[in-house]
């Protein structure tokens, strides 16, 4: 029992740790990316056209391009998406808010449109399904099965769970212990300091956000292929790319502490269902604890102003050396 | 002892538009020296040592290192030839610990360690005898912590040639003691080092030799052992320039504003005003003048009530009904409703006096836009005065509905300016209000400031130029560090006077006993 | 001086200089915009080709007769833009202070839940001349106590507003979720349905026969409101101040604080009359989507149109414009209606993007090629 709950935490958290992880990266680099929903949308949508369409041409998927075109087709998809969110808001030094939303409308249009209508556009009609495809996403290790509690709360996810902690894992390490990423979070908050060292603050900028949003494109890919098994619903996805957002802030901008937040994100998401005598009426409620939490996090942490735990401080500002 | 140039600069200029900011410029430091350049604001220090530390490039001129002829381009050229510069304001990432700092932005192929970087922070501040926790936050430093990650991040990268930028105007006199002792075990370490100031006996007590800007020529340089005090003074301020400025006689004076021992820190609890007292009166100009950052700021913006002051009064003498109200920690519109006429024109004119992306008329509004009972704007009032101010003041500006910051630096002024007077203060306060104006415009200020004074307004100025201050004011006030080191006779002061009070500090003197 | 020549090809200068210009004339920034929607329009009928294969000219054809081709349908498009609009005009304040209230589809949407908690709970139990009023009333405060609570710890703390603002958006919606729960008809629909379907109690009557006519008077009131409050009183001058530098605002003796509270304050109650439009005046009933995305549509609104709420008129019918026509080519071409969203924003890119071209020119340097000699 408990460990059913704690894997169906993890499988509820991952999409949003994919997210979060990936914003982030981005956060660090100074940009407020408000676009992740539609990002982690466009992630799904394009994994599941590339797995629609390969499926769709050849008579025998192999099971290695089953996997490899899907995600790279998420992967780019998600990326473009952030590349233009980067050329918009670093140079055409647009407004980061309103370009993010309108990332988001257009990155959830597209993916509504083409998880919709895809199959129609190929003239089948009927719900778009990859489930060969996402078969092999979902496959665990073998001997979960085999281990009883341990095997469930540990082993029995497919390879994209154990890839969001390894990344999240490695953004930790990446910002916490390596030169680049000493870099990276001096571009978010001092961008002014960074240009003088002789940082290339528009280069950092442009990766992380890029990088970040091939990132959480992939909690998109997972949700798809893994969590709902390679099926399409419009609207499916819901408010998990917000709740991602809520997580950066929740986790105080550090991976590490987005693993865990993951899973407390995806068990109050859960728990409902676990706790007797409870209605529709708590599950609103449960639902609405991430961002309660969320939210008591942001003023508890503005009220103490420990300076490790605030938003990078320049965090949604535009950086133009002349315009100093 | 056969002495070698670490740096040696030709015929430097540089002009920013019609600015120039130096002309024709030689300058040599040798190594194992420190090099005093000792000038006014404005002289160009500032932009002689950019250009050795590739921030700017000159125009004309040679700069050569260790007798080759280099080409400076950025700060990558500089650091290439080890040259290093710490600033006035310094570049830091505040959640950064002092290591962080110190390797931030070096690529060498080496693998990121932060620990050997720590050692090796360790091992300069020990070298050099600084205190320094590498693993200390910035944001948990002190100012002259922060200046010494500065110097270690400058020396981690190996400079030679050193060049700080009044580096003791943050300093404590302790902590400018302990700073001095670095720099000499650094030049006894064979280092150059170049050091920009205004405080005499910080060139007299520290240097080695000292060169003086005036107007972004070099005067001169002299060793320090064969000059004193009054020879640098001269040197720096130059003789005194006639500039006809009329002034007429205070009729009527009485006690207007009465500031008694005001005190104000900053977040870290280093003073900026310290203990100061003085009286503004009626139709007449009080000057203030000192090196910048002396406290000119804070002392108006505490009268203005936007300063927190820790103790003191500032005490308002009304003239239409004789009462006295203090004025000290009153917002500025308790201050207004308290029928205090006072004007002030700050020094960030488009970041405080005006608003850069309004009008001329809306501009006018700040200061009146709350009367009435309606909740209406009232915009008849604001544009005829806008007009006025158009006309009188001569402002080149398509019209009045023009955004200021479209305006050039002199007709921005005007704009200001004429706002605050029209406003009739009984008390106005004008910083630098003539700075990066032409001369004409700068008369016309003068004469605006005059007319007040005869209008009986007690008008106090803060300004930079020494030849102004003894020809339009009255009396001068100058601050040094916070405090005042003195109040003269306009009439009767000499420029070598004023000059020797802007630079002097009771406080070094007291402690070097 | 030959040396000195020398010297600067070595300098690595770039190939371009981005340059802020002195303002454009109205008509030529206009035009910059109005050139950027053309090309984005041009890129959209690209893309509608490669979707579905039709005529683009058609396609934009049978968009705009899906917008206006009936009286019904020119309503329906009116009451939608009167939407958008009125939300736009409520974070437009806000935006001007540079409070980035994105929480706007919250704070609508607690104003129609409270709305809609009256039409169940007083409906038929007052007559509507009492009970609209009633309703409004709440709405109004709803919406200001979802805007104050940001702008509380704003003042105090100096918490990051668009994080909070947006957090506050899902538990409003949940909050909606958890009502439905208790007012859903028929139960276990987890759908409230018409609220006061026969009896009419607690909605906007009709004038002239029309029932959004109400709406759309009340939103353009509003817009002129709106207009006249930024532009000719002393609060919008304040925010004007206040947004454009506190440290002049402080000078002037401006409580920026108490600034601040009080435009969230108006941000949050007009995102309430936007509720209350939505509930009583549109739809008659409440579930999460009630707002459905507005609140962030509108927040690009208010952008787009430079605070101006006459610009935002037009820039409102834009998106509205999109919407209802992409929904036509969707039912005509049997298509998803998520292509609007996907023009839209291809549209929005483009104007977003022009905004540089307005702000600021490029220089490229002209010496470059003597410098390579």
């Amino acid at each position: 029992m408990f460990a059913t709950i704690i894997n169906k935490a993890i499988v509820q958290g991952i999409p949003l740790l994919f997210g979060s992880t990936g914003e982030i990266l981005t956060e660090k680099s100074g940009n407020l990316n408000l676009g992740i929903p539609g990002i982690m949308y466009m992630g799904g949508s394009a994994g599941i056209i590339g797995a629609y369409i390969y499926e769709q041409s050849v008579e025998v998927p192999h099971p290695a391009l089953c996997i490899i075109i899907p995600l790279l087709a998420a992967i780019i998809g998600s990326a473009l998406l952030a590349l233009i969110y980067s050329f918009l808001t670093i140079s055409l030094r647009a407004n980061q808010n309103v370009t993010g939303l309108a990332l988001t409308t257009f990155g959830v249009g597209f993916g509504d449109f083409f998880g919709g209508s895809l199959t129609k556009i190929f003239g089948e009609g009927g719900n778009i399904s990859v489930k060969t495809t996402a078969d092999y996403f979902k496959t665990t290790l073998p001997f979960a099965d085999d281990l009883g509690a341990i095997g469930t709360i540990f082993f029995s996810y497919g390879f994209l769970v154990y890839a969001a902690i390894i990344i999240a894992l490695i953004c930790a390490w990446f910002l916490k212990r390596t030169r680049a990423g000493l870099h990276l979070r001096a571009v978010g908050e001092n961008p002014a300091t960074a240009d003088a060292a002789g940082i290339n603050v528009t280069k950092y900028k442009y990766l992380a956000t890029v990088i970040g949003g091939a990132i959480a494109g992939l909690g998109g890919f997972y949700f798809i292929m893994d969590y709902t098994g390679g099926s399409w619903t419009n609207g499916g996805f819901g408010d998990r790319g917000w709740l991602a957002i809520a997580l950066v802030i929740f986790a105080l901008w550090k991976p590490n502490i987005g693993i865990i937040g993951s899973i407390i994100f995806g068990g109050l998401y859960i728990a409902y269902a676990y706790i007797p005598g409870l209605g529709r009426a708590a599950l609103a409620i449960f639902n609405m604890l991430p961002y309660v939490v969320t939210i008591i996090v942001l003023i508890l942490t503005s009220a103490r102003n420990k300076k490790e735990n605030q938003p990078p401080e320049a965090l949604g500002l535009p950086y133009f050396r002349e315009e100093r | 002892m056969e002495k070698t140039a670490a740096i040696e600069l030709k015929n430097i200029s540089k002009s920013f538009g019609s600015v120039v900011a130096n002309k024709d410029v030689c300058l040599t430091v040798y190594k194992g020296e420190i090099l005093s350049v000792l000038g006014e604001n404005g002289s160009g220090k500032t932009t002689l040592m950019n250009m050795i530390s590739g921030i700017y490039f000159p125009d004309e001129g040679q700069i050569f290192v260790n007798g080759e002829e280099v080409v400076i381009a950025s700060p990558k050229d500089a650091f290439k030839y080890k040259i290093g510069m710490i600033h006035q304001h310094f570049k830091l990432v505040d959640i950064f610990t002092a290591a962080e700092n110190i390797i931030l932005g070096l690529e060498d192929e080496k693998k990121y360690d932060i620990k050997s970087a720590a050692k090796k922070v360790k091992e300069i501040g020990e070298k050099y005898g600084f205190a320094i926790d590498p693993m200390k936050k910035v944001y948990e430093m002190s100012v002259s912590e922060k200046q010494t990650v500065e110097i270690i991040r400058v020396l981690y990268r190996g400079a030679d040639i050193l060049i700080l930028d009044e580096p003791t105007a943050v300093l404590t006199p302790q902590e400018t003691k302990k700073l001095f002792n670095i720099l000499r075990r650094m030049r006894d370490d064979g280092k150059a080092i170049i050091i920009i100031t205004h405080k005499l006996h910080e060139v007299l007590s520290l240097s080695d030799r000292v060169s003086v800007l005036r107007k972004g020529e070099c005067i001169g340089t002299v060793n320090t052992a064969e000059t004193n005090e009054n020879q640098l003074t001269e040197m720096m301020v130059g003789k005194k320039i006639s500039l006809n400025i009329k002034r007429s006689e205070p009729k009527n004076s009485v006690d207007r504003l009465k500031v008694e021992h005001i005190n104000c820190i900053n977040r870290e609890g280093v003073p900026l005003l310290n203990d100061i007292s003085f009286t503004a009166r009626s139709g007449e100009i009080l000057g203030i003048a000192g090196i910048a950052g002396s406290g000119q700021r804070e002392l108006l913006e505490s009268i203005a009530g936007l300063q927190h002051l820790t103790s003191g009064r500032i005490v308002y003498e009304n003239p239409k009904t004789g009462e006295t109200e203090n004025l000290r920690d009153k917002t500025p519109l308790e201050i207004r409703e308290l029928g205090v006429r006072l004007s002030f024109v700050p020094e960030d004119r488009l970041g405080m006096g005006l608003v850069g992306n309004m009008d001329i008329v809306d501009n006018m509004m700040l200061r009146s836009y709350r009367k009435g009972k309606s909740i209406f704007l009232e915009r008849k009032a604001p544009k005829d005065l806008a007009e006025e101010i158009i006309k009188q003041l001569e402002v080149v500006t398509p019209n009045a509905n023009t955004p200021v910051r479209r305006l050039s630096g002199g007709n921005v002024q005007k704009v200001l300016v004429g706002r605050e007077i029209a406003a009739s203060p009984s008390v106005l306060m004008a910083a630098y209000p003539v700075r990066g104006l032409d001369i004409n415009s700068s008369y016309t200020i003068y004469n605006l400031l005059n007319q007040q004074k005869e209008n009986g307004v007690a008008v106090i100025y803060v300004g930079e130029d020494l030849d102004v201050l003894l020809e339009l004011c009255d009396r001068i006030m100058v601050l040094s560090g916070g405090k005042i080191s003195g109040i003269v006779d306009a009439r009767k002061a000499t420029k070598e006077q004023i000059g020797l009070l802007m630079t002097k500090s009771r406080e070094v003197e007291h402690d070097e006993e | 001086m030959m040396k000195n020549n020398e010297t600067h090809t070595h300098v690595h200068e770039p190939i371009f200089q981005v340059v802020k210009r002195d303002d454009l004339i109205w008509y030529k920034s206009w035009a910059v915009r109005l050139i950027a929607i053309v090309i984005a329009l041009i890129i959209c009928a690209f893309v509608i080709v490669l979707l579905t294969g039709y005529d683009p000219i058609k396609v934009y054809s049978s968009m705009i007769s899906g917008t206006f081709g009936t009286s019904r349908k020119v309503w329906n498009t009116l009451q939608r833009l009167a939407m958008l609009l009125c939300i736009s005009l409520a974070v437009t304040p806000a935006f001007k202070m540079k409070f980035w209230n994105i929480g706007a589809e919250g704070q609508s949407l607690i104003g129609g839940l409270a709305s809609a908690a009256l039409m169940i709970y007083l409906g038929n139990k007052l007559p509507n001349i009492l009970l609209i009023p009633i309703m409004a009333a709440a709405s109004i405060f709803a919406g200001m106590i979802w805007g104050l609570i940001p702008a509380i710890f704003k003042a105090k703390f100096n918490t990051n507003e668009t994080l909070f603002t947006l957090m506050m958006n899902y538990v409003a919606t949940q909050l909606v979720s958890f009502c439905i729960v208790f007012w859903e008809n028929p139960k276990n629909s987890n759908n409230v349905g018409i609220i006061n379907q026969s009896t009419m109690s607690g909605w906007f009557p009709s004038i002239f026969g029309q029932k959004y006519l109400l709406n759309i008077i009340i939103v353009a009131l509003l817009t002129i409101a709106m207009y006249v409050y930024l532009k000719y009183s002393k609060h919008g001058y304040e925010i004007s101040v206040v947004g454009e530098s506190q440290n002049t605002a402080r000078y002037i003796g401006i409580n920026v604080k108490k600034v601040i509270l009080r435009t969230m304050a108006l941000s949050g109650a007009l995102c309430g009359v936007a509720g209350l439009l939505l509930v009583s005046g549109t739809n008659h009933t409440i579930n999460t989507s009630t707002v459905g995305g507005m609140g962030f549509t509108a927040i690009m609104v208010s952008w787009l149109a430079k605070f101006n709420p006459f610009i935002m008129v037009l820039a409102s019918f834009l998106i509205v414009f999109l919407e209802r026509g992409a929904g036509e080519i969707a039912t005509a071409f049997q298509l998803n209606e998520s292509v609007s969203d996907i023009l839209t924003g291809i549209i929005l890119f483009f104007i977003i993007g022009s905004e540089f071209f307005v702000r600021y020119k490029i220089h490229f340097r002209a010496n470059i090629k003597e410098g390579v000699k």
